[in-house]
Formats: C-alpha cells, structure tokens, sequence
C-alpha cells in the first residue's frame, strides 16, 4: 500500500485524509517538489472558518511565493506549529510530518469534488 | 510570456537537460534554475566547489585603438587606466544617471571583452552601436561563446589541473589566456557569488567538453552544478547588486551605493553631470540592506515603511543560508530611513514585520 491509498486530492496539489469529520491537509509530493526549497509557511490560526478551494495561505520557497488553497472547507482546529522551524519538513516528508493544519467539516460531502489518487496522478505530471 | 519555442539555447542545454535541471526562460534562453536543489547548491559554492552556466550573458570583443577612451565617455568607472589582462566593473548609465546596464570589461593583450547582462544584450549592444567612434571595431558574441563559472573555495585546485596557466599568479579582478582541457580560453578571476573562483569563456563548441570534464574529475570531491537560484542567493548574501532589482533604468549607481565605481573626475561621460548632481543634493532614495526580525520572507517590491510612513520598497530578497539562516533583503529607502541600526517595517500581505537596515556585505568569506 502506498501512502497515499487513503488520501484524496484537490487541483492545486494539495491532499486531505478524512478521519471522522476531521480532515488533515498538505501539500503533495508533487507540489513540494515543483516549489523547491521550502522556506516559509503562512497558515490560518486556529478556529477560523475556511471556504473550501478558497486561499488561505502562502508556502514561499528560496524564490517564489505560492497562495496555499484548502482543498476542504469547515474550521481549523489544528496547525502544525513544528513548520515555523522547520518548514523543510514539506519537502522530506509532505505526507507525514510535513502536514499543514487539521479541520473540522462543515460539509462532509465536499470530498466528493476532490479527487481520487489515481485521478490525482493523471494531473501530476510534468 | 515567451513560449518555450521562441527560447535560445546555450551550448550546454543538454548538460543540463540530462543532469535533471529544471529549465526556466531566462534573458530569453532557456536556463537551469536549479538542479539538486538551490539550498544543496548554495552550500557547494560556499564549501566546496559550483559550476555555473552563463552562457546567456552577452560577450562582446572591443578592439581598435581608441576603445580606451570612447568607452570613458559611456561608462562612470574608469577604463583607460585598466593594465594588460586586468578586469574592471562598470556601469553604463543613461543621460539622467539610471543605469542601462552594470558590465565587466576584461583587457585583454589586443583587444577587449565586455561583459554584459543577458537581458539588457540586444540594448547594449544597439547603445554602443549608436555611439560608435572611429577607431573601435565591435564584434557580438552574445549566445555564441559560452561562459562557464566555477567558484567556491575549492575551485581554483579542482581548475588548476585542467590548465596551462598558474591560477596563483592571476590576481583576483585579473584574467589570463590560455587552454583548459586543451580548449583556448580567456579564464578570469572574477564572479558573483563572493567565493574564490574563475570565469571561463570560451567558443559554444567547446564548452560542453570543459563542463562535463569538470564535473568528472571533481563531483565526487564536491563539485556541484548550480543554477541561478542559488547564484541569486550567493550574489544577494555578498551585496553584490543585480541589474533590475538595485539598478535599473531609474535607480542611478549613486543611489545603489556604488560610489566606488563613479569617477567623476573624468571630464565627459553620459549621465555624468545628473551624478554628481544627485550627489551633491543627496536627497535621494538609496539601496539599503535589511535583516528581518522573524521568520517571513521579504519579496521584490512590498513596501518599506519607517516610523509609520512608506519610506520605500524591497528590491531584492530571500532566506539566507551564509547570514544565520535569517531573512535578508536590499530595498529602496528613504535617505533618514538609510542609517544603519534603523528599525523599519516590510509590509507582507497586509501585515507589517520589523526590519533592521544593516551594512553590506550580508556576508563577506573568510580569507
């Protein structure tokens, strides 16, 4: 099984596992690799209500500022605070420890605008 | 934006190709931003050893007998007095002091090299054009011969192998003619990365040998290819200023605190009179460099701001491995937002972070 069997995918590269209805968001293997060095991370604070696919935040690398979107609406319950140190973990591990923030779902119906992992592969490609 | 087609390609596109870089348009060519990565690369070049393609900068050949002294009159930095195989930056500016294009001139035994920004070849080379003199021939190189860079600590021993010159003996801002791997090149000691190392130019046809017998015989002590992410980085970290960013057609050499460079003393050049003018005033808007406080980048072009007032905006900047892994940036502020020490404020998305203008160099190597 690989490590992203259980996960779903948005457009923009980022993916959500679906736990109950809290959902756990990042950036994929893809993405981190496009973006290069991973510099910075701005997310939104805990407790603010996000609209699903709407921007709510930035990932900068050495060179470039990229808008983060959330592939998943509701209110965020969690961020992972380890980023501000260290935000190279989304380049070594954007599946594991590289995670960006946790939400709690309005809609759980929502992951049905997202995409499958076989899905997702046919869009990230070079 | 340019489709990929309309993209020139250096002599070493397919080096780059088959060592997993990733091509960008750059200056109009097609250019690695980044191979292993730009943080992996900084570290080559700060420790070890990188190899840079600069094949997209324009190179021009001067020659004649008056290149000396009509090339005084367009440029602020002194050219006539310029030994044999000496190397000298310098600036060409517009008639109200901006600068069209900041140039390295090489003077070679019989004749010149000039060293131009790959985005500003086709205008500098219309701008000599238009003000040519008697007695000075111009030959455009640009996108023909090749420039590779190798810099970093250990670059002069990995070179020294390949070539029939003592690199000891050239002195830094100095050059020598000669052949590595037995190809003829005009190898230089000069770079924009603030580490030891040499500029090699040479014919297209033969860089692809030097390229990849360099990085044969020393990738595994170190030697890494690098792209211009991480010369933008080195070159940031060392204050050296990059046409576009601190110097443009409106942002003046005295206000990039190049100083140094402006001989006014010579009695005729374009843009001389503004220069001094400008000077005198001192009134103006100048390069500062900035340290932020935490942990957010500042980009080109968020503005500056000292004692709540906008005071200016970032020109240049990024994470910076060599200056404590902080945030550094050059922007244009202010003259009594300028002083060292001054703490101001980069607005970043609507939020404003401390900053602190430092002097420069951010980082200067240990010698």
């Amino acid at each position: 099984m690989s490590q992203t069997d259980n996960l779903l995918f948005s457009k923009e590269h980022e993916w959500v596992k679906i736990d109950g209805d809290v959902a756990t968001v990042g950036i994929t293997d893809y993405a981190q690799h496009s973006l290069g060095d991973i510099v910075y991370v701005e997310l939104p604070r805990a407790g603010k209500q996000i609209d699903q696919f709407s921007n709510i935040g930035v990932v900068e690398s050495v060179k470039a500022v990229s808008d983060l979107f959330t592939p998943i609406g509701g209110e965020v319950t969690e961020i992972n605070g380890a980023l501000e140190a260290d935000p190279a973990a989304l380049n070594r591990d954007p599946y594991g420890n590289g995670w960006l923030f946790k939400v709690r779902m309005n809609d759980v119906d929502q992951k049905n605008n997202l995409l499958s992992p076989a899905d997702y592969e046919k869009i990230a490609v070079d | 934006m340019t489709a990929s087609s309309d993209l020139r390609r250096t002599a070493l596109h397919g080096e780059h190709v088959g060592l997993g870089g990733r091509m960008v348009p750059f200056a109009g060519f097609e250019m690695p931003v980044q191979y292993a990565g730009i943080l992996k690369e900084h570290d080559a070049v700060r420790h070890r050893a990188g190899l840079f393609d600069l094949s997209h900068m324009g190179q021009f050949v001067l020659e004649g007998e008056q290149v000396a002294p009509w090339a005084e009159t367009l440029t602020i930095n002194a050219v006539a007095s310029m030994k044999p195989m000496q190397a000298r930056y310098n600036i060409f500016c517009n008639p109200q002091g901006g600068a069209h294009d900041d140039t390295i001139f090489y003077r070679l035994e019989n004749r010149w090299l000039l060293v131009v920004n790959g985005a500003n070849a086709d205008k500098m080379w219309a701008h000599l054009n238009a003000n040519l003199a008697e007695g000075v021939k111009l030959h455009n190189l640009h996108g023909r011969n090749a420039l590779i860079a190798i810099q970093g600590p250990k670059a002069i021993a990995m070179l020294q192998g390949h070539i029939d010159i003592d690199l000891a003996s050239v002195k830094y801002y100095f050059c020598a003619e000669g052949n590595v791997y037995g190809r003829p090149a005009v190898v230089a000691r000069t770079g924009y990365t603030g580490e030891d190392g040499f500029e090699i130019f040479c014919a297209g046809d033969h860089a692809g040998e030097i390229w990849r017998g360099l990085l044969r015989d020393h990738r595994e002590a170190g030697l890494e290819p690098c792209g211009l992410g991480s010369r933008d980085v080195l070159r940031l970290e060392a204050g050296m200023p990059l046409y576009g960013h601190e110097l443009t057609e409106e942002i003046t050499p005295v206000q990039a605190g190049l100083q140094w460079a402006l001989k006014t003393a010579k009695p005729e050049f374009i843009g001389r009179n503004s220069l001094i003018e400008q000077l005198a005033k001192d009134e103006y808007r100048r390069i500062v460099g900035l340290v932020m406080s935490g942990r957010t980048p500042a980009r080109e072009g968020y503005p500056v701001f000292f004692s709540g007032s906008l005071a200016g905006e970032v020109r240049s900047g990024s994470l910076a491995p060599s200056v404590e892994n902080k945030n550094i940036a050059t922007a244009l502020v202010d003259r009594d937002a300028a002083t060292v020490g001054t703490k101001l404020e980069v607005e970043v998305r609507g939020t404003k972070h401390e900053a602190t203008v430092v002097a420069t160099p951010f980082y200067k190597r240990q010698k």
